[in-house]
């Protein structure tokens, strides 16, 4: 500390300087403050982010996943449950029921990974997930095709 | 004789009135400064009918949440004093400001009519006397919540704010000394006139020291930051502990009372007051439609200044917001130009004015720079909160004692000395 330092009456002033210029630019200047205002502005999100899942479909519209549980079997937060059942034209398996518990789900995109036929994505970008009830929040199957 | 009760009674109305108003105003100054000093934005979601004005919206929901909330007692508190205590605090904040004189004492057919609620010869040690009442309640808020924590953090206060109290009263002393009297009324008339040719004849010329000491014991006083241990809203634990809903909200209430009264107090008694600078009484009563035309004339400027500042948000807002927030630009500029035109109007028309009319139109003058004075203080007590950090509990004791006193006793030697010596 060098003399005006310890007479602190100096660097008050000084201090007071910075926290006045902060006040006025932010007055003048309030379009270039970082906030977002959020639900009316929202960020841009990176092309690589994993948002709430889908499911995808073939060409005729028929469900890609073939219930091989890899994604279950992958998923260290246990939230996806796969019942799989026989197709109608004998071909291969599919699955009757695919819930996904999105309050267990941990988003870290290993379901995307496992899955052999690029059934299950995470590219939808949708992040505001809040429910009024637990049920609501246990996608089913139908839910993750067509929405 | 009912001119003299219907004066004094608007008087103590506008004098208890004022610091009550002040509060929802300071409460949303401080936190929009605090969000503009560290680059947020601050509070701007509630609204009424779609208008926000920049927060100010805020308090009124402040108080709707506050009010609502659960007010709990400790089971072994004392409840007489543990209900008095938040309520004590906030009167004692707004007794001090009646004895400060709003404007020149007004003359109504040889009846003089002074602009206090109280006149008082005594005044200064009114005010000293006052504002160390409001260690009693946080003395009593402290013990009557039979918690140890709230019990030290009284104790810690009533140590803060007795030491300061003495650093107070003797940087007032050298302003008694200099204007030779103990009345707030004397002492802010006796500030008219210049100094040097120059400098307003304000007490802060002539008691520069005592200024400094007086408002730096002032910060002390009404526990703001850098000298706000007894709350320690974040850190420690102050002597509020235990209160929760309007009770809790009554302390903040009367920190924000105090701030205002200790603001207007040293505006008073350092600033002029009242005193329109380089301007006295006489000048302005005699050249009243002159003054009027320059008040109205400022009016309409400023509402036309704030309606081209509306103009820049509408495109912004209408970006932004879809519902009837985004008309909120618009509604604004309407007022805003509305007054202008009135006001505009009313200097067109506006040549001559009455005796009376004078006098009340100089007093409202007088009494917007009063106002102005305390506000500009009131940013100061702002601007420093968001600005220094707290002090430690023995630094602030030594800062009190071992440079404030001594201080403030030098500057009373010295400026008896020089008084002596113009005598």
């Amino acid at each position: 500390m060098n003399a005006p330092e310890r007479w602190y009456l100096i660097e008050v002033l000084r201090g007071m300087g910075v926290s006045l210029r902060h006040l006025v630019r932010n007055i003048f200047h309030q379009d270039e403050m970082p906030t977002l205002q959020y639900p009316e502005e929202k960020r841009i999100l990176p092309e690589r982010f994993r948002g709430r899942h889908r499911l995808m479909k073939r060409e005729d519209g028929t469900p890609r996943c073939t219930a091989c549980f890899c994604c279950q079997t992958a998923c260290p937060a246990d939230c996806i449950s796969i019942e799989a059942g026989e197709r109608e034209d004998g071909g291969e398996k599919v699955a009757v029921r695919f819930d996904i518990n999105i309050l267990r789900c941990v988003f870290c995109g290993f379901c995307v990974e496992a899955c052999p036929c690029d059934a299950i994505r995470m590219d939808t970008g949708k992040y505001e997930l809040a429910d009024d009830r637990r049920e609501k929040l246990i996608y089913d199957i139908d839910f993750l095709l067509n929405r | 004789m009912w001119v003299d009760v219907t004066v004094v009674a608007a008087l103590a109305f506008a004098a208890a009135l004022a610091p009550l108003m002040s509060i929802p105003l300071l409460v949303w100054a401080e936190r929009k400064m605090s969000a503009f000093i560290q680059d947020r934005t601050g509070p701007n979601r509630a609204e009424i009918l779609g208008l926000r004005l920049g927060g100010l919206v805020h308090p009124f929901a402040d108080v709707v949440k506050l009010i609502t909330k659960e007010d709990l007692t400790p089971e072994r508190a004392d409840r007489f004093y543990y209900t008095l205590a938040p309520f004590l605090a906030l009167f004692v904040s707004l007794l001090a400001f009646a004895i400060l004189p709003l404007a020149d004492t007004l003359h109504f057919g040889g009846r003089a009519l002074p602009m206090r609620a109280l006149t008082l010869n005594a005044g200064i040690l009114y005010i000293l006397a006052v504002t160390g009442f409001h260690v009693y309640a946080v003395v009593i808020a402290g013990w009557a919540s039979h918690n140890g924590y709230a019990l030290l953090g009284g104790l810690r206060s009533a140590a803060q704010m007795v030491s300061y109290e003495l650093a107070l009263g003797l940087s007032l002393v050298g302003v008694v000394l200099v204007a030779g009297t103990l009345d707030p009324g004397e002492i802010v008339a006796g500030q008219s006139g210049v100094l040097f040719g120059f400098l307003p004849r304000w007490n802060v010329f002539l008691q520069p020291v005592g200024f400094v000491l007086f408002l730096i014991a002032l910060f002390a006083e009404t526990n703001r930051n850098p000298f706000d241990l007894p709350e320690g809203e974040s850190e420690i634990i102050g002597f509020h502990v235990e209160y929760s809903s309007m009770r809790f909200a009554s302390f903040f209430m009367a920190e924000y009372a105090s701030m205002f009264t200790g603001s207007a107090v040293a505006a008073s008694l350092f600033f002029g007051g009242w005193q329109v600078p380089w301007i006295g009484t006489e000048a302005l009563r005699a050249n009243a439609p002159l003054v009027a035309r320059v008040a109205f004339g400022a009016l309409a400027a400023f509402c036309i200044v704030a309606a081209l500042i509306a103009q820049g948000y509408k495109g912004r807002l209408a970006r932004l917001y879809r519902d009837r927030r985004s008309r909120e630009a618009t509604v604004l500029q309407m007022i805003f130009l509305f007054t202008a035109a009135v006001s505009l109007i009313l200097l067109a028309f506006l040549s001559t004015l009455p005796p009376w009319g004078a006098q009340v139109l100089i007093a409202l003058v007088q009494g917007a720079f009063l106002l102005g004075k305390t506000l500009a203080f009131t940013f100061l007590f702002i601007w420093v909160r968001w600005t220094l950090p707290r002090f430690r509990y023995d630094q602030l004791m030594g800062l009190g004692w071992k440079s404030l006193v001594p201080l403030a006793l030098l500057n009373l030697a010295v400026t008896g000395i020089v008084l002596l010596w113009f005598d």
